[in-house]
Parts: C-alpha cells; sequence; structure tokens
C-alpha cells in the first residue's frame, strides 16, 4: 500500500514538449510510471515517444484515462494548468513549477477548496512510491521500495538526502511527498501525516519541515491528538537570519514568527521525535523504528 | 522586492491615497528648495534607507527652518543609521524625504498582507498607530481588527465599513476611510504586494485620512509582470555580493560566519549551515545553487564564496538530483583553475552520475578534501575549525 500515487496511476504531463517536461517524462517512464498523455495547447497529434500530446486535458483525460497530473508549465501559466486538470477530474495534480505569484496562488488554493482534486505543491519535487509510480523529479534510485516509513518534506534535496539516510540503514519508504516551498501549497503536512496514519502499511513517519509560516507547529499538534505511528521531524534553518527568504519562498522568519527552534520546541512538546543532527537522522530513525 | 518610503507614497498618490506634501532629496541643497516650496515650518525629515525603527534610530528628524533643513539632512546623508532592523553595522544614508508636518487628531494602523496561513488576503487595523503592530498583536489582541478577504471575491464595501466602525472613526471621515481601503487594496493586488502598510495612518486636524508612512514589499515571484516596479529596486540597499548572485539567478545570503558553503536546494542547504554550526564553525553564507544549475553557474557561485574576505574554509554539498554530480565537478574545476586557491574545501557529493563527478574531480589538479558522507563531512569541518586559526566560534 501507499499514498497518493500507486500502480493504478496514469499520468498525465503537462507541459510535455518543453525541454523539462520531456526530460522528467522520458524519467518517469524509466521508473515504471504509467505515463499515459502528455499535454501541450498546439501541439495535439504529437508524439514524445510513445506517449499521445493533447491540446487540452479534457480530451486527454477523456482518451486516455489519466487519473493523475504532472505540470512542467513556467510559473506565469501554472495557475491556468492547475485550474484546467482540476476542472478535468484530475485527482491528484502535481504541480512542480518554482515561481508562482503568490496572490495567483491564493486564487487557485481559494478555488480548489470547493473541488475534490488533490493539489500537491507548487515548487516541490512531487510524489514516489518506491518501485510502483514516480510522479515527481527525485532521483528514482536513492529510494528501496516495500515501506514501512513514509516521508513527507517541504524541500526537494533535503528529502533526497533524507531517503538515502533510510535507505543505507534499509529502511524502506511506503511513499515519499514533497509538499513544495512556497507559502501557499495545496496539500499540507496534516493530510499527508492523516493519510500516512491511514495506510496500513506505514509504520512510521519522517516530516522534515524548515523555516517560515506555522504548518510544522499545527502538524504537532495533529500528530498528538490523532497518530499513534511514531512520527521522526527534523526541521532545517537554525542558523538562519531572520527577514531574509532562505532560496524558498516560504522560507522566512518574518516578525519572530516561524523559527526553527520555535517548531522544534512545539514538535517535542507534542511527542515528536525531533532529530537535531542531520548528519545521524538515518540512525535515528532506525533507533526509533526499531520495535 | 522592498521599496523606499518615497516611491510607496508615489505609488499611493497614483490610487488617490493621501500623502503629506513634500519630495526627496538626495543632498542639502535639494532639501532646502522642497522645505521653501513646503513654506510651514517645522517640516519633516525622514532617512530614506531600507529598515524600520528609523525613529528611534535618529533618523528622522524636525527642522524649524531652510537653514536647519540643509543643515540636518548634510548630518543625516551619508551617515550609517542603526536600528532595531538594520543589524549592528547599520545603514548608510544616501537619500531624505522632506515633509510638511501635519497637524494630527488621531493616529492609526492599517496593513495589508498575504496571509499565508488562511491563503486570504489579510487587513489589520488598529485604533493605535505609530505602534509596533507585532508587540501589539502580543500585548492587546483584542485591539487589533482583522478582516479575511477571499482574494476571488475581493474586497467588499462592507469590509471597509466594518473596519471604519470598528475603528470608531467619526461620520465625518469614515466615509473617507472607505474610499481610501478600497483603493489601497486596488493597489495591493494591481502590484502583487506581499504586504503594505501605512503606520501611522492619521486623521488631520482638518479631518484628512492621510498616510504618514508607507511601506510597501512586493512578491518576487510576480515581478515579471511589473517591469515599472523594477526601476524602484535600490541596489545601493543590497549587500553586493547578493546582487551579483541574482544576476546569475543564484540564491546567495550572506551571512557573518567564515566557512563558506554551496549547496543545490535551499532545504539541503539551510540544513548545511546547521551541520557547520554544530561543528564548531559558523557559515559565512546561505548559497542555493539549485536544480537546472549550468557548469558555468557552478563556477560563478564557487567563485563568488571565494571573493568573501571572511571565508576561511569551503564546503560543497551537493545531492546530485537535476543537477548532475558531473556537471557540478566541472564548473568545481573551472572554478578552481581561475582562482588562487589557498584555503581548504571539504566535498561531499552524492546522488545522480556521482562515479563521473569523481573521476572529473580526482582527474583535475584540484585537491580538496573528500568527505565519504555527511557525517564525516562534518566531522573534517569540525577538525578544521579546531586546527586553523580564525575559524573557531
Amino acid at each position: 500500500m501507499s499514498i497518493f500515487v500507486d500502480k493504478n496511476t496514469r499520468l498525465l504531463v503537462q507541459g510535455i514538449t518543453g525541454k523539462e517536461g520531456q526530460f522528467h517524462a522520458r524519467q518517469c517512464v524509466a521508473y515504471g510510471t504509467n505515463v499515459v498523455a502528455g499535454v501541450t495547447p498546439g501541439k495535439g497529434g504529437e508524439k514524445i515517444d510513445d506517449i499521445p500530446v493533447f491540446n487540452t486535458v479534457g480530451e486527454a483525460v477523456d482518451k486516455t484515462g489519466a487519473n493523475c497530473s504532472i505540470i512542467f508549465v513556467p510559473p506565469q501559466y501554472a495557475t491556468d494548468a492547475i485550474v484546467e486538470a482540476a476542472d478535468s477530474g484530475i485527482e491528484i495534480i502535481v504541480a512542480i513549477t518554482e515561481g508562482i505569484p503568490i496572490l495567483d496562488m491564493m486564487k487557485v488554493k481559494n478555488y480548489m477548496g470547493n473541488i475534490r482534486s488533490r493539489l500537491v505543491g507548487p515548487n516541490c519535487p512531487g510524489i514516489i512510491t518506491p518501485g510502483l509510480c514516480k510522479v515527481g523529479i527525485m532521483p528514482g534510485f536513492i529510494h528501496k521500495p516495500g515501506g514501512p516509513i513514509g516521508v513527507v518534506s517541504r524541500s526537494g534535496t533535503l528529502t533526497y538526502e533524507v531517503v538515502n539516510q533510510l535507505t543505507l540503514q534499509g529502511i524502506g519508504q511506503t511513499t515519499c511527498i514533497g509538499i513544495g516551498g512556497d507559502p501557499i501549497i495545496g496539500t499540507n503536512f496534516i493530510d499527508c501525516l492523516d493519510a500516512f496514519e491511514r495506510d496500513p502499511d506505514t509504520k512510521g513517519v519522517v516530516m522534515v519541515g524548515e523555516i517560515g509560516g506555522s504548518t510544522e507547529e499545527e502538524a504537532a499538534e495533529f500528530i498528538s491528538k490523532n497518530m499513534k505511528k511514531k512520527v521522526v521531524g527534523f526541521i532545517a534553518g537554525l542558523t538562519a537570519p531572520p527577514g531574509r527568504r532562505m532560496g524558498h519562498a516560504g522560507a522566512i522568519v518574518s516578525g519572530g514568527k516561524g523559527t526553527a527552534q520555535e517548531k522544534i520546541a512545539v514538535m517535542k512538546e507534542n511527542g515528536v521525535h525531533i532529530c537535531e543532527d542531520l548528519c545521524t537522522l538515518g540512525e535515528f530513525c532506525a533507533e526509533i523504528f526499531k520495535q | 522586492m522592498r521599496i523606499h518610503e518615497y516611491q510607496a507614497k508615489e505609488l499611493f498618490r497614483r490610487y488617490n491615497i493621501h500623502i503629506p506634501y513634500g519630495g526627496i532629496a538626495f543632498d542639502p541643497d535639494e532639501a532646502r528648495s522642497i522645505a521653501r516650496r513646503i513654506d510651514r515650518f517645522p517640516v519633516i525629515i525622514k532617512a530614506q534607507i531600507h529598515a524600520g525603527g528609523r525613529g528611534k534610530g535618529g533618523g528622522v528628524k524636525l527642522a524649524e527652518s531652510t537653514d536647519e533643513v540643509y543643515s540636518l539632512t548634510h548630518g543625516l546623508i551619508g551617515t550609517k543609521i542603526i536600528t532595531s532592523q538594520t543589524g549592528p553595522g547599520g545603514k548608510l544614508v544616501r537619500k531624505v524625504l522632506i515633509e510638511e508636518k501635519l497637524e494630527i487628531e488621531k493616529e492609526l494602523y492599517l496593513g495589508i498582507i498575504a496571509d499565508r496561513k488562511t491563503s486570504k488576503i489579510l487587513i489589520i487595523a488598529s485604533e493605535a498607530g505609530g505602534i509596533d503592530i507585532e508587540d501589539e498583536a502580543v500585548a492587546v489582541p483584542e485591539k487589533i481588527i482583522r478582516v479575511y478577504i477571499d482574494p476571488n471575491i475581493g474586497l467588499q464595501p462592507f469590509h471597509c465599513r466594518k473596519i471604519a466602525f470598528d475603528l470608531k472613526l467619526t461620520s465625518s471621515v469614515w466615509k473617507q476611510f472607505v474610499l481610501m481601503l478600497q483603493n489601497l487594496y486596488r493597489l495591493f493586488t494591481d502590484y502583487d504586494c506581499s504586504l503594505v502598510e501605512i503606520n501611522p495612518l492619521v486623521v488631520t486636524a482638518k479631518q484628512s485620512m492621510t498616510a504618514l508612512d508607507a511601506k510597501i514589499e512586493i512578491d518576487d515571484n510576480a515581478l515579471f509582470r511589473h517591469r515599472s516596479i523594477i526601476e524602484y529596486r535600490d541596489i545601493e540597499e543590497e549587500d553586493p555580493l547578493e546582487v551579483e548572485a541574482s544576476r546569475f539567478n543564484l540564491h546567495y545570503i550572506k551571512m557573518d560566519g567564515n566557512v563558506g558553503n554551496m549547496v543545490n536546494g535551499a532545504g539541503l542547504a539551510m540544513a548545511t549551515m546547521d551541520i557547520i554550526k554544530l561543528a564548531g564553525a559558523t557559515p559565512a553564507n546561505f548559497l542555493d545553487v539549485g536544480g537546472g544549475t549550468t557548469i558555468e553557474m557552478v563556477e560563478k557561485g564557487f567563485r563568488l564564496i571565494l571573493r568573501d574576505k571572511d571565508v576561511k574554509l569551503v564546503f560543497i554539498n551537493i545531492f546530485g538530483g537535476i543537477l548532475r554530480c558531473d556537471v557540478l565537478a566541472r564548473g568545481i574545476v573551472q572554478a578552481a583553475g581561475k582562482t588562487d586557491l589557498n584555503i581548504p574545501v571539504v566535498i561531499r557529493m552524492d546522488g545522480t552520475n556521482i562515479e563521473e563527478g569523481r573521476r572529473i574531480l580526482y582527474g583535475s589538479g584540484f585537491k580538496p578534501i573528500y568527505a565519504a558522507d555527511l557525517k564525516d563531512a562534518a566531522q573534517k569541518i569540525s577538525e578544521l575549525a579546531g586546527t586553523r586559526k580564525g575559524l573557531k566560534r
């Protein structure tokens, strides 16, 4: 078992004829993902390898039964792409695009509140259920299929580091999900933690947060109230200066709020097993998840 | 992107939001001629720097005559002002805003922000103007008025009326307030602001709703659709190395330690800074070379770190994903060949194309210290920090 993506995922790639879209569509196929369609307006009828390209998401869904979409379009067109996917009934929408204006994302987020589709991202590496399905840009080979640990993170390469350490300890993953580094994102920590709690094959979760916002604190409260499974937490940015945007649009300590110290304190209070030294995270997880 | 008070007030004027009469001066002569035009004393002189807390830091002065305007401006321009927000180094004043002093009946606080927690546009108001709103929110939370706006429907007149009545505005000004708030909201959305703040917003003795101060921050991600606003960017307010990095699409932030570091990905870059600290040293910077990085960008990034004179040790930490290890290695070798490298460089590399990356590094004349993994890297940094002068915390 897994969350959000599995062997039944039929993936559509929005922006498939662009450089990134094409490259990662092939990488997803190479990993074993069932990529059924691509969409680039004006390029309907073309093919990328064996993948048919359509003009609209609606047409692609009708003809191929796509139920999941990954978005590689530039930031100025990304909200359009997300809403098109949502309006076409796509169940899981993964937006990789970095740099979408915050007011655009706010509108999308408020619109999506009334819609069944799940948005993951933007500004995220995507989702992978190791061995079964990769809907993202992460290097597949560092993952270990079969579980029993779920990983949820606001970051990209930091997640790879964490996953790699788990794999080196012989700890497999059920699903790894990057929720994105932007201030406004679709799926949040709580959505993922809730899904992992319900997934029978996931025995524990590693949660990787960073400075900015308060989603880690909210997640910590959720964990203490609603989760029986163990959660290991890591927060990046203990040394980040206040008031500065640390690469991710969402990673900023503003008005003294959203510091790593504050998050770690709240997570500890709520029973999250905090690992403060990234160098030893793998060993730490092996110890915590031993039983 | 932050803009100056005088620039924010220019935008206010365009949106029919009242501001005090005045102008921007780059030297004492200009300041004096603006004061002559105002022709009513005292006038206010406000240092234009990208930091708040100017009043307490000595960046706001009152002048009783044109001569005093001249001498006070002379004293301000070219000096550094230290406020709670500038850091210990302070900020150099290059220009001052000269304004008429108004007779004030009531001071209010008004702010609009993009609220990440609720995904709504949040209007914050308070009857206590001129205060630090964050302190106020903690001390007397019940005095803070908050109204959340769904960005898809936008600000409605009733939102404005509610705030006006909660602020206990009198019949002579509440209609003015409603109009002003609508204009301000329009400015906020038109220019993709992440913050607009008027502190204080005042009711003058003549019953005019006027913005005494103005603070605007624009969402960097939206600058592509606001070419005119990019001209407001004041590069002199920024760190020169940061400005140069931004030209190459690198996220670089100068810090006060001495272990330079280069990492791919923001999260891993922050975590790497934390590792440096845990190892007993301090990070000299944040540098995310990103995913879609070229050999040239890696080279530029590496050379940028080396130009920081405080840097005594470099730690390169790469987990290859989209950025392949061979690309990274080529960039490093290229940069090393062009610079006179006399400080140790610790490299930890893993992920996509690691073998090819290693082959390139090993085959070059460049001899860094290789770390097998993060733990090994931390160990090596710790050892170097212990032995090299000036590296230890």
